[in-house]
């Protein structure tokens, strides 16, 4: 790995001194594998536990609710069913409150803490982790692993290789279907993938996210969050030297060196040991002490791994924690309530989430829309009235069929419902179509347009119900 | 920026040399490049002979065209009969009942209703509009272009509710397939100038408010009166000159004009009739859409289906008229179904 980098203070940050670290830049570009050893620690414990969300992923489609797929993400039938709801294509702005609503609270994290996401929740960071995992139960601890990988072919090396291969292509292919399966009924699914009758769009999604979770996580690994993730190319604007973030204290650490005289360091000599444990813990293989870096995905399994060396040198733990740039370089430390970019970020995600709130409290049983005939806007009628045409379109989106009534509110004074005689059926989940004539008498029409509302109601529950107002036209007067 | 940091380094080079120190690199693109370049000119000949792009498609030949490969022999035509077999198909499920159903039994089936609605929105452009105007307006003549017996509605509205022949959608079927003339005699021998003028005066008088009663006040309305009750005129359009279905004869009462409803108008049709064979008469054919050879094979434009589809479409322009009670008024809605009778 690097050797340690030894800046001139004054040249840090500044122009030149960008151009003199240029020699220094190591580009991590994937052409050895990292195998990275595994420790145990406060944070290690905390991924295990983060990375365990995406259980939710695998088992969350199986859940029923009054018979049917509890989340059901049914985009061939253009509805999404969360538990009681069904969210048609009409309230679909609420999926982009939802996705600013991400975003923010991911912005949001980032300014607090800096990668959280990343290092602890995010699917590749969990897939790499076990499969790495995996890795290490079948052929052994990092160095085993690059020994074996510098090894001939033989028997079993073959045997080690294909198994773990196996295992990693069986979970890949549980991941495909596990992701299918919010799209299609889960159990329909199985049903059909265990008879070989899925269809083509099911067999191509299968096989996408299968051969795609083994390359990313089985080969791509650190690279993806190198040189693919866009969120790792971006969330260095979130951040600031209010940002709390795994570093290397330089400080206490500097001027390294390695451990002598059974336990006492060398007088000047700085807390780093340069034993490289946080180097080898590290799942992209960075070195934390050269500061806050692309590579880095705030992970803290090398504080779990510096910890544990002070703790056997008997020194204070936190040479390398989670703290601040401000705190590091000496300057006033603030409270979170005092980081303004965290509350720009904090209400715009209220913002979303009140959108979200109001969306699904208004989203509403039966949706009315009426278009008012446009050719003829009106007809005179053989007694003399006027007659206008309306075509009802009322969405259903309850589960069950309805018959509903049509109602109407102002208007004309002795006007006639034409149509609306027997109640009307409206298949639920879709919008249904009918018409309506208003036939008003000519005498009691002021104006060349008068406004009315149409209402139509459940016939079994008159509290189901939804208006519109439209216009009813009669001859200019 | 004159260092030479990219030296050629052994490539050669064209020879050219351009400011001093621009030169142009004889470089091979890559491999994958150039076996993908000569794969896709394989390719293009492939294509060029499965989907034949030489117009020599003979039957037997090679040159018919051998198809991709699961394909068949694919040829444009029959991707597009293809295509129309999906849409028949979609179609087949309602077009199969229509055969066997009569327009009302149609109107009654909400489904069936709807989907004529559809299909007979485009017959009604593509055959009826050109005289009964787009969604059945009407086509309005009026003014210096036309003759005076032209003026008015070329053909009847049909989203009113007044109809000549019968608003029933079985009526309608019978009108659309059977066709109809118009028939009113020629009065400008059977009645003098002055009787039409009376009469005239009286026609447009009772399709007005408290019309008849007008008879009182008005000389030209009380003589029309007189002349409408002892000439012929009740004959065609009854005592109670409200008309007669059966024959065609127009509702005198209410507020629809076939023709002209002007006192011009109205004298322009009493004096030279209807279809009556005189030069200046109104013209009122309705063509006969359904006709059949002697074994029974319709050999008209349209077809029975076409016709129902037709029918139930004009029938919910609005005017359309059930089978028994009219609409109720809203506010004392009796939810009760349509009885059939």
């Amino acid at each position: 790995m690097s050797e340690p980098v030894k800046k001139a203070p004054a040249e840090v940050g500044s122009v030149t001194g960008i151009y003199n670290e240029h020699a220094e830049w190591s580009t991590n570009l994937g052409d050895a594998t990292i195998h990275a050893k595994r420790m145990p620690g406060r944070f290690r414990t905390l991924k295990y536990i983060t990375e365990s969300f995406w259980l939710i992923f695998f088992f969350g489609a199986y859940l029923r609710w009054n018979g049917k797929q509890a989340l059901l993400l049914d985009v061939n039938n253009r509805q999404f069913h969360i538990f009681n709801l069904t969210i048609l294509p009409q309230d679909i702005w609420m999926v982009s409150l939802l996705l600013l609503l991400l975003a923010m609270t991911l912005f949001a994290v980032t300014s607090v803490a800096s990668r959280v996401f990343c290092g602890y929740f995010c699917f590749q960071t969990a897939w790499v982790d076990l499969f790495t995992w995996i890795e290490g139960k079948i052929e052994g601890n990092p160095n085993k692993r690059q020994k074996l990988d510098a090894a001939p072919w033989n028997a079993d090396k073959i045997r080690r290789k294909v198994f773990k291969h196996l295992i990693w292509l069986l979970i890949s292919l549980f991941t495909g279907i596990s992701f299918t399966i919010w799209f299609v009924d889960a159990f329909a699914y199985w049903h059909d993938l265990v008879n070989l009758n899925l269809s083509l769009m099911e067999i191509a999604t299968l096989i996408a996210f299968t051969l795609g979770t083994y390359l990313l996580a089985g080969f791509m690994r650190e690279q993806a969050c190198l040189w693919l993730c866009p969120y790792a190319r971006i969330q260095a604007v979130m951040a600031d030297s209010q940002t709390i973030l795994p570093a290397y204290d330089v400080a206490r650490g500097e001027p390294r060196g390695k451990l002598r005289n059974a336990g006492k360091t060398v007088a000047q000599q700085g807390d780093c040991i340069d034993c490289f444990q946080c180097v080898q813990v590290c799942p992209t293989g960075v070195d934390i002490r050269d500061g806050q870096q692309l590579g880095c995905i705030t992970c803290g399994l090398c504080l779990d791994a510096c910890d544990s060396v002070m703790d056997k040198i008997g020194r204070p733990r936190g040479l390398i924690r989670y703290a601040s740039l401000d705190e590091l370089e000496g300057r006033p430390v603030h409270k979170l309530y005092q980081h303004p970019r965290t509350w720009v970020y904090v209400s715009i995600l209220l913002m979303a989430l009140g959108g979200i709130i109001y969306g699904l409290n208004h989203l509403g049983t039966l949706t009315l829309r009426v278009e008012p005939e446009r050719q003829p806007l009106f007809v005179r009628m053989s007694d003399g009235s006027i007659q206008n045409k309306y075509t009802f379109k009322v969405l259903n989106k309850t589960d069950n069929d309805l018959s509903v009534i049509v109602k109407t509110e102002g208007g004309i004074k002795g006007q006639q419902l034409i149509g609306s005689e027997t109640p009307k059926l409206i298949a639920h989940g879709r919008a249904s179509s009918f018409t309506i004539f208003v036939k008003a008498p000519e005498e009691n029409i002021q104006k060349e347009i008068t406004p009315i509302e149409f209402r139509v109601e459940n016939a079994d529950n008159p509290g189901m119900a939804a208006e519109y107002t439209t216009k009813f036209t009669a001859p200019a007067r | 920026m004159s260092d030479n940091h990219n030296s050629a380094g052994g490539v050669p080079t064209t020879g050219h040399v351009w400011d001093d120190d621009l030169a142009d690199y004889i470089n091979q693109p890559p491999k994958w490049w150039m076996l993908g370049l000569t794969a896709s000119a394989l390719w293009v000949v492939i294509y060029w002979i499965m989907y034949p792009a030489i117009p020599i498609a003979i039957n037997g030949t090679f040159f018919q065209g051998v198809g991709l490969p699961g394909s068949g022999k694919w040829t444009a035509i029959k991707e597009l009969a293809e295509d129309q077999k999906v849409l028949d198909d979609v179609r087949g499920k309602w077009e199969s009942k229509l055969k066997d159903m009569t327009p009302a039994a149609i109107l009654a089936d909400a489904d069936l209703s709807e989907y004529v609605t559809r299909s007979g929105k485009v017959l009604f452009a593509d055959n009826c509009a050109a005289c009964h105007g787009q969604n059945g307006v009407g086509t309005e003549q009026k003014g210096a272009k036309f003759a005076v017996r032209e003026q008015g509605l070329m053909a009847p509205r049909l989203n009113d509710d007044d109809w000549l022949y019968g608003g029933k959608v079985d009526t309608i079927y019978e009108t659309v397939a059977g066709g109809r003339q118009g028939m009113m005699v020629a009065h400008k021998d059977s009645l003098t100038a002055q009787q039409i003028d009376d009469v005239a005066h009286y026609v447009k008088a009772m399709s007005e408010e408290g019309g008849k009663d007008k008879a009182d006040a008005d000389s030209a309305v009380a003589a029309g009166k007189k002349v409408f009750a002892e000439s012929d005129c009740t004959a065609c359009h009854g005592a109670d000159a409200k008309g007669i279905q059966a024959m065609g004869s127009a509702n005198l009462t209410d507020k629809i004009w076939r023709f002209d409803g002007s006192l011009e108008g109205i004298k322009q049709t009493i004096t030279y009739g209807v279809n009556s064979g005189d030069a200046n008469a109104r013209v009122a054919i309705m063509p006969q859409w359904l006709k059949k050879d002697e074994q029974g094979h319709v050999v008209s434009k349209l077809d029975e289906v076409s016709i129902k589809k037709l029918a139930v479409y004009v029938y919910k322009f609005g005017g359309g008229q059930k089978e028994d009670a009219p609409a109720a008024v809203v506010a004392e809605a009796p939810a009760a179904t349509p009885a059939a009778k």
